[in-house]
C-alpha cells in the first residue's frame, strides 16, 4: 500500500477514535497520566528521595481554604505530630492547630530539570518553610507518597513500551523468517517458540528477575528487566505473524520481486512485513498492559525495581501487610493508576481493532 | 484419523515440545551465577554426606551437557532432588501440585458456568444498554491487576470477618470431621477463587458473545430462520455448538494463563499452591526446587493444551487430522 493511502487509513483511524466515548475518555486519561509524568519534578512538591523520619506513615494533609471564624482565606495547612497511645500501642498523628501553613502556587523550591535538561526550581505548589504537605500521606521511610506516585509512573508507564521495541521486531523478524523460508527452519524455529509458549510465563518471569546479582545499579536493573520482559513476549506475537506471512508470501508481488532478484531478507522485511501492520498495531495497543502489569508484578513481589526508586508496583509492596492498608489505606493508590492505565490502554486498543478489522465486533 | 491415533499422535508431539523446554530451563538455571549448593550449606541439619551425594547427583564436576542429561535421566525416575529445607523436592510438589489444580479447576468450573450464559445473553441482546454494560464490566473485570484485587478482598475479609485472611485450612483442621473439612476448604477457597474467576469471566464472556454474534451472520443460520424456524430454536440448536467449540481452544489458554495468575494470587492469599511454592524457591534460591516447578508447570501447561485439542477433535468433526 503506498504511503499516503497509509496516511489517510491512520488518519480515519484517529478521527473514529476520539468518535467513541469511551475510546475518548480512555486517551484524555492516557494524556493526563503521561502528561504528569513528563512534568513529574514541576507537579512534585518533594523530589524522590525527600525523607522525612519523624513522619512515617502520616495519613494524607489536608488542605483548608476556610478558616474557623468562617471566612475565605488562601489554601492553608497544618502540620502533624507524631504521639504513641499508650492505650492502644499505636503511633497516632494529630494536627498541629497552633499555625497555619500556607500553600503557593509556583513558587520556588528544590532544583530540578525540565525534560532532562532546562534547570528549574519552580514546582505547581509549596508550603511554608517548615510546613509539610503529604497529598497522599506518606510511606513507612516519611516519604510523599504523591511525589513518588508521579515518580514511579515515570518506571512503571515506560517499561512496557521499551520492552516492546525490543520484544516486536525481534517477534516479527522471526516470524518472518520462520513463514518465509518454511520446511524445517520453520519446523525447527516454531517448536522453540512454542518450547517458551510452554513455559508458565509468570514463573519464567520471576525466576529470570531473581537471576539478576544483587549488586547492580538501579539503571542496570531497569535495562534488565525490559530484557526480561521482551524475552517472554515475543513468541506468541511471532507465531501469529509466522501464520500472516505464510499467507502474503504466496502472493503476486512477492513473486514480482523474487523474479527480479530481490534477497530473502529484503522481501521479508521491505514487502512482507509491512502487510502485517495493521495487527501489529493492534497488537501492540493490546500488550501495553501486560508489561504494565508484568512489572508492577515483579516489583511488588521485590523482584522488580529497587528502593528507593520508586514504581507503582515497589509503592504497593507496602500495602502487602493488610493491617497497613487497615490503618494506611492511603498506601493503595498505585494500585489504583495501574487499573486506570490498563483499563484505558484496553478500551483504546479494542476501539482500535474494532475499527481495523470490523469483523471482529467486540463492543 | 481415528480419534485414538490422534490423541497418540498429540502426545508424541509433547514430548519433543518438554525435551526442548528442559534444555531451556536447564541453560537459564546454569546461566545464573548461583551457587546451587550454597544454601545447602548453610543449613546445618545438612549432613556433609548429603551435600556430597547432591554434588555427585549433580554432576558439579561435570561437564555441563553431561549435568544435564544426568538431571533429566534422575527427573524421568522421579528423583527430584532435595530442596534447601532438607525435604525431597517431589514431596514438596506433591504438596503443593493438587491444591494449585484444585484452585484451577474451580475457577474454571464456575467461569465457565457464569461466562459462557453471560456470553449468550449479552449477543442476544447485542448493542442493547445491557450488552454494553456487561462489556464496559467485563472492560473491568480485565484491567484489575490480580494482586491489587487480592489485596483489596483480603481487606474486606479481616474488615468483617466472614472469611479467612488466608491459607487453606483452619488451625484446627485436624480435628474436623469429613464434613467440617470440606466445609472449611471451601470457606477458604471462595477468595482466592473469586479473584481468577472475575478475571477470566471478563474474557470468557467477551470471547462467547463475539463466537455466537460471528456464527448468527453465517449463511445456514440466515437459512434456518428464513425456514422459520423460533429464534430460540435457532440459538440453542444451531448457533450454540458452533460458537462454543472455539471456547474448548480458550480451555488450554485459559488453564495456561491460570497457572501463571494463580500464582500472585496464591502469594497475597497465602495459598499452598504451587505458584507460591515457585516464588519461594525463587527467593530462597533453592535450584532443585525451581528447575522441578519450572518443568512440572510447563507439564501441567501443555497436558492442559492437549486435553483440549483432543476435546476440541472430539466435539467438532470438521477438524481434521491433517491439520492439527
Amino acid at each position: 500500500m503506498p504511503e499516503e493511502q497509509y496516511k489517510e487509513l491512520n488518519r480515519g483511524v484517529f478521527l473514529r477514535l476520539i468518535k467513541d466515548k469511551f475510546a475518548l475518555g480512555a486517551l484524555i486519561m492516557l494524556g493526563v497520566l503521561y502528561l504528569s509524568i513528563i512534568f513529574a519534578p514541576f507537579l512534585a512538591p518533594y523530589s524522590e528521595s525527600y525523607s522525612n523520619r519523624q513522619l512515617s506513615y502520616a495519613p494524607p494533609t489536608k488542605v483548608y481554604n476556610v478558616t474557623s471564624d468562617y471566612k475565605l482565606s488562601r489554601p492553608y495547612v497544618y502540620n502533624y505530630v507524631r504521639s504513641f497511645n499508650p492505650e492502644t500501642y499505636q503511633i497516632e498523628y494529630n494536627q498541629d492547630r497552633t499555625k497555619k501553613y500556607y500553600v503557593h502556587f509556583f513558587s520556588k523550591g528544590y532544583e530540578y530539570k525540565i525534560l532532562g535538561f532546562l534547570p528549574c526550581n519552580i514546582h505547581l505548589f509549596q508550603v511554608d518553610n517548615g510546613g509539610e504537605i503529604h497529598l497522599l500521606g506518606t510511606d513507612i521511610n516519611g516519604r510523599d507518597n504523591f511525589s513518588r506516585i508521579l515518580y514511579g509512573g515515570r518506571i512503571s508507564l515506560t517499561i512496557g513500551f521499551l520492552a516492546l521495541f525490543i520484544s516486536f521486531p525481534i517477534g516479527m523478524l522471526y516470524g518472518g523468517i520462520s513463514g518465509y523460508f518454511g520446511g524445517r527452519v520453520d519446523a525447527l524455529m516454531m517448536r522453540f517458540a512454542e518450547a517458551i509458549m510452554s513455559i508458565p510465563s509468570f514463573y519464567l518471569l520471576i525466576i529470570l528477575a531473581a537471576l539478576l546479582p544483587a549488586g547492580m545499579s538501579s539503571t542496570q536493573r531497569f535495562t534488565l528487566i525490559v530484557i526480561i520482559l521482551a524475552f517472554l513476549g515475543w513468541s506468541g506475537f511471532s507465531r501469529v505473524i509466522r501464520g500472516m506471512v505464510l499467507s502474503i508470501k504466496k502472493q503476486e508481488f512477492v513473486q514480482a520481486s523474487k523474479t527480479l532478484g530481490a534477497g530473502s531478507m529484503r522481501i521479508i522485511i521491505k514487502h512482507i512485513l509491512p502487510q502485517t501492520l495493521s495487527y501489529v498495531i493492534v497488537a501492540i495497543t493490546l500488550s501495553v498492559p501486560g508489561y504494565i502489569l508484568a512489572e508492577s508484578s515483579l516489583s511488588f513481589l521485590g523482584l522488580g525495581i529497587q528502593q528507593p526508586d520508586a514504581s507503582w508496583g515497589n509503592m504497593l509492596k507496602e500495602a502487602q501487610d493488610y493491617i497497613n492498608i487497615l490503618y494506611r489505606p492511603w498506601l493503595l493508590t498505585p494500585g489504583f493508576l495501574i487499573f486506570i492505565a490498563i483499563l484505558s490502554f484496553n478500551l483504546i486498543g479494542d476501539t482500535i481493532r474494532d475499527i481495523l478489522d470490523p469483523k471482529s465486533r467486540e463492543r | 484419523m481415528s480419534i485414538l491415533s490422534y490423541i497418540l499422535k498429540r502426545t508424541l508431539q509433547a514430548i519433543p515440545l518438554l525435551i526442548m523446554v528442559s534444555i531451556i530451563s536447564f541453560v537459564i538455571i546454569k546461566l545464573s551465577p548461583v551457587d546451587p549448593l550454597a544454601e545447602l550449606r548453610m543449613n546445618p541439619s545438612i549432613t556433609a554426606q548429603t551435600l556430597e551425594a547432591e554434588k555427585q547427583r549433580l554432576g558439579l564436576d561435570l561437564p555441563v551437557y553431561q549435568q544435564y542429561f544426568k538431571w533429566a535421566w534422575s527427573f524421568l525416575h522421579g528423583d527430584l532432588g532435595i530442596s534447601t529445607s532438607g525435604e525431597p523436592v517431589i514431596n514438596r510438589m506433591m504438596e503443593r501440585v493438587p491444591n494449585t489444580l484444585l484452585l484451577a479447576f474451580t475457577t474454571i468450573f464456575m467461569s465457565w458456568m457464569v461466562g459462557i450464559p453471560l456470553g449468550i445473553y449479552a449477543a442476544m441482546n447485542w448493542r442493547k444498554p445491557i450488552d454494553r454494560f456487561m462489556t464496559l464490566l467485563s472492560s473491568l473485570g480485565m484491567a484489575i491487576p490480580s494482586f491489587f484485587f487480592a489485596l483489596l478482598l483480603l481487606v474486606f475479609a479481616v474488615k468483617t470477618g466472614w472469611f479467612p485472611s488466608g491459607g487453606l485450612t483452619s488451625s484446627n483442621f485436624s480435628e474436623m470431621n469429613w464434613f467440617m473439612k470440606i466445609v472449611d476448604i471451601i470457606h477458604h477457597l471462595i477468595l482466592p477463587t473469586f479473584v481468577l474467576f472475575t478475571i477470566s469471566l471478563a474474557g470468557l464472556q467477551r470471547q462467547m458473545r463475539g463466537n455466537l454474534l460471528d456464527v448468527l451472520e453465517s449463511d445456514y443460520i440466515k437459512m434456518a430462520r428464513a425456514k422459520g424456524l423460533s429464534e430460540n430454536k435457532v440459538i440453542y440448536k444451531h448457533a450454540l455448538r458452533n460458537a462454543i467449540n472455539p471456547m474448548v481452544t480458550l480451555l488450554g489458554f485459559e488453564f495456561a494463563s491460570l497457572l501463571s495468575g494463580a500464582a500472585l494470587t496464591e502469594y497475597v492469599f497465602q495459598y499452598p499452591g504451587l505458584g507460591r511454592l515457585v516464588l519461594e524457591a525463587v527467593m530462597k534460591s533453592d535450584i532443585n526446587l525451581v528447575m522441578a516447578s519450572l518443568m512440572v508447570g510447563s507439564i501441567m501447561l501443555v497436558m492442559g493444551n492437549l486435553i483440549a485439542d483432543i476435546v476440541l477433535r472430539i466435539v467438532d468433526p470438521r477438524i481434521g487430522g491433517d491439520n492439527a
